[in-house]
């Protein structure tokens, strides 16, 4: 009982859930135990990109918890998936050992071609999962601190605050393509080969990283309503509303906002981790600047402050990349323009906001139509 | 270390200590450590980096709960507080009053941290030395501020709001893990009696009325059991009905509590105040009953000159 406690009242956080939970369980089973030629049949290659979307979902949860609830607007949150997914490519490049171009067993190929001797210190460590997994924590988590810590101190907020998070990714972007940062330049971390022993190319290992992926999500969503339905959220929401006021009160509003935006790095880190071993690619292109203001957009889309807009946004966004790009790969950043402004104007809420206006209307047609009428 | 000979030499070096230790036994010994931190500690109050601000408390054993002193404070050369001179004595209900831009929502800004004077001092009591205390901090020592412009939390409820003001430990970690006890549930009920508004406990605060945020405002201040509310402008925008419950609302409230209001409608004023304290150009004016304030040939001048 304690455990569904911050999902009472959340309708439309616990139809999310099951949909989910619905999906974790056929997509494994339509594509393991159904054959190829059957039309019910999943590809591995759908699977993939089901996990990708999960992966984007739970990014903008992350995002979600810091526009929507604390009212930071972030244009850089990419920066902490990319960090978390640097953090994984790093293990994963270790895990290839000899099986590389050069077949050296400890360095990997691009440090072989750069005629590299040894490995870089900040390199050590991550042929452990163990550690690998700290790092995805700790990297995203840490940076997200220090930048917190000094912008909230000195309360750099609003626009002011939305650019340094847009250069600070752009910077990180910058400082990724050069070679001598070490992490493998403009072509980033790829050519992957097995994951914790499983290869990657196997339907098993893809149905893995899926499942991971959904729970991954089911479990961030769980840990952000649990934070926004506790005290410090109503204190988040009234940060977000009036922050003056907050601080007359008593509450030491720089501590809250570091709290709440460091879990949230951390959320995006951990996405960028289950997202680059399904994509088998992590390059600086992750921290472009353009990637953190197109996931500010799917949760705009799908409605600020609800944290499953966020999943309905992040979803249905990529999906209708993924169609678009196909059909029309130029147009795809207009449409997406085009998207936020018809959004924005028509519906602040989102589509989580559509969703409640009709299930009010449903639930009490009368009341409405008096509302109307007067 | 400490029970060593040089241990103790270099301690008592730290203390800048004159005494001159008994050796007799250790027993002495550490009583004389004990004074000296004792003395250290006290010496430190001054210093309020060292200590929390819930831990000092209020010495009001000389009448007057706030003194401010020779106060100043200029924007860009322009004196919007000079000299300023003012005693609030404990459980007192005093109005400030004076003309716009006379300093009079300056004056509650330094009290509460927001602005920093250029010279003077002020204390809340005795001993807490404001001008050395952040904003959280005067907040947690006990004096509550309510807005000229009513800023309530419009998505939360009323009685969210209150919660939210309620006092508590406000840390991080404890706020997270927050539970309302039955008791913290009473008492918010209770102040939303003493304001009038229990009936609208769930509503959300940004449908009530101008009149209503005032007094769920003024809830708020009381939630955190303040020993000093400064109340800027309270009656502004309300209709004649809602001045009167706002002046039994903050009447009743002094004796309890110490009430510094700042307001522009007379009668407002001439309904609750004893004691009134005219500002003018940053500093004061004229201080009095309000029939004694409102014949000082000054006031007039500077209310109907202009
Ligand atoms: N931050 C600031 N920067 C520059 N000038 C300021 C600032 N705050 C106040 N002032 C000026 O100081 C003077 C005193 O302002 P204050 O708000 O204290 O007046 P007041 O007595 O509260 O007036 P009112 O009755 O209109 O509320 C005004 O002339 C105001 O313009
Ligand atoms: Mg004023």
């Amino acid at each position: 009982m304690g455990l569904l406690q911050p999902l009472k009242g959340d309708t439309g956080g616990q139809i999310m859930l099951a949909v989910l939970a619905l999906i974790a369980i056929l997509v494994p089973i339509l594509n393991l135990l159904v054959p190829e030629g059957n039309p019910l049949h999943v590809s591995t290659f759908t699977v993939t990109l089901l996990g990708k979307y999960l992966t984007y979902a739970l990014l903008a949860v992350a995002v979600d918890l810091v526009w929507g609830y604390l009212g930071i607007l972030s244009l850089g949150h990419g920066a902490f998936f990319a960090l978390g997914g640097y953090a994984m490519g790093m293990y994963l490049m270790r895990q290839i050992g000899d099986r590389g171009v050069y077949g050296d067993p400890l360095l990997p190929d691009f440090m072989v071609f750069l005629d590299w001797q040894q490995l870089p210190w900040f390199w050590q460590g991550f042929d452990q999962f163990w550690y690998a997994a700290l790092m995805i924590l700790l990297v995203p988590g840490l940076l997200a601190f220090v930048f917190g810590w000094l912008a909230f101190r000195s309360r750099v907020t609003g626009v002011y605050l939305s650019i340094i998070t847009q250069a600070l990714t752009y910077a990180l972007m910058l400082a990724f393509f050069r070679n001598e940062m070490g992490f493998g330049g403009n072509n980033g971390l790829t050519d992957f080969k097995d994951l914790l022993g499983f290869d990657l190319q196997a339907d098993g290992t893809r149905i893995g990283l899926f499942l991971a992926s959904a729970l991954a999500l089911a479990l961030g969503y769980w840990a952000c309503r649990w934070v926004v339905t506790s005290k410090l959220g109503r204190v988040a929401v009234a940060v977000r509303d009036a922050e003056s006021r907050v601080r007359f009160i008593g509450y030491r509003v720089d501590r809250v906002k570091l709290a709440i935006w460091t879990f949230s790095a951390v959320l995006a880190g951990v996405a960028g981790a289950l997202y680059v071993p399904q994509v088998g690619i992590i390059n600086p292109g992750e921290f472009s600047p353009l990637n953190s203001i197109e996931l500010v957009v799917w949760v705009a889309i799908g409605g600020r402050a609800t944290l499953y807009g966020a999943v309905i946004g992040a979803v249905l966004v990529n999906y209708g990349k993924t169609v678009f790009t196909g059909a029309f790969p130029e147009a795809w950043l207009f449409v997406l323009g085009g998207l936020f402004v018809l959004v924005t104007v028509f519906l602040p809420a989102g589509i989580a906001g559509l969703l409640k206006t009709l299930r009010r209307r449903r639930a009490q047609p009368e009341t409405i139509q008096r509302e109307a009428t007067t | 270390m400490t029970n060593s000979d040089s241990g103790r030499g270099s301690s008592r070096d730290l203390l800048h200590s004159d005494r001159t230790f008994d050796f007799s036994g250790p027993k002495q010994l550490w009583q004389g450590f004990g004074q000296d931190f004792k003395e250290l500690t006290r010496r430190d109050r001054q210093f309020s980096f060292m200590i929390r601000a819930k831990d000092l408390e209020l010495d009001v054993s000389h009448g007057p709960i706030l003194y401010l002193d020779g106060l100043n404070v200029s924007f860009d050369g322009f004196k919007a507080i000079n000299e300023l001179n003012l005693y609030i004595d404990a459980g007192e209900l005093r109005c400030v009053i004076g003309p716009n831009g006379a300093g009079k929502t300056t004056m509650m800004d330094i009290i509460t941290g927001k602005t920093r004077p250029d010279s003077g001092s002020a204390f809340f009591g005795q001993k807490i030395d404001l001008l050395k205390l952040t904003e959280p901090e005067i907040a947690e020592v006990g004096i509550g501020r309510k807005f000229q412009k009513p800023t309530v939390f419009e998505h939360h409820s009323l009685f969210e709001n209150l919660e939210l003001a309620m006092a508590a430990d406000k840390r991080v970690f404890p706020t997270l893990l927050a539970r309302l006890t039955g008791k913290e549930r009473d008492r918010i009920d209770e102040v939303l009696g003493i304001i009038g508004l229990r009936e609208l406990a769930r509503r959300e605060a940004g449908t009530l009325s101008h009149g209503q945020k005032q007094w769920l405002e003024i809830g708020m201040l009381l939630m955190q059991d303040p020993h000093l509310l400064l109340v800027d402008e309270p009656v502004a925008g309300m209709t004649h009905q809602e001045m009167e419950r706002t002046a039994e609302l903050l009447t009743s409230l002094a004796g309890k509590h110490t009430v510094v209001v700042v307001e522009h409608d007379m009668d407002f004023v001439r309904s609750i105040a004893k004691r009134v304290t005219v500002l003018h150009q940053g500093s004061v004016l004229a201080e009095g009953s309000m029939d004694e304030v409102q014949n000082d040939p000054r006031v007039v001048e500077v209310y109907l000159g202009e």
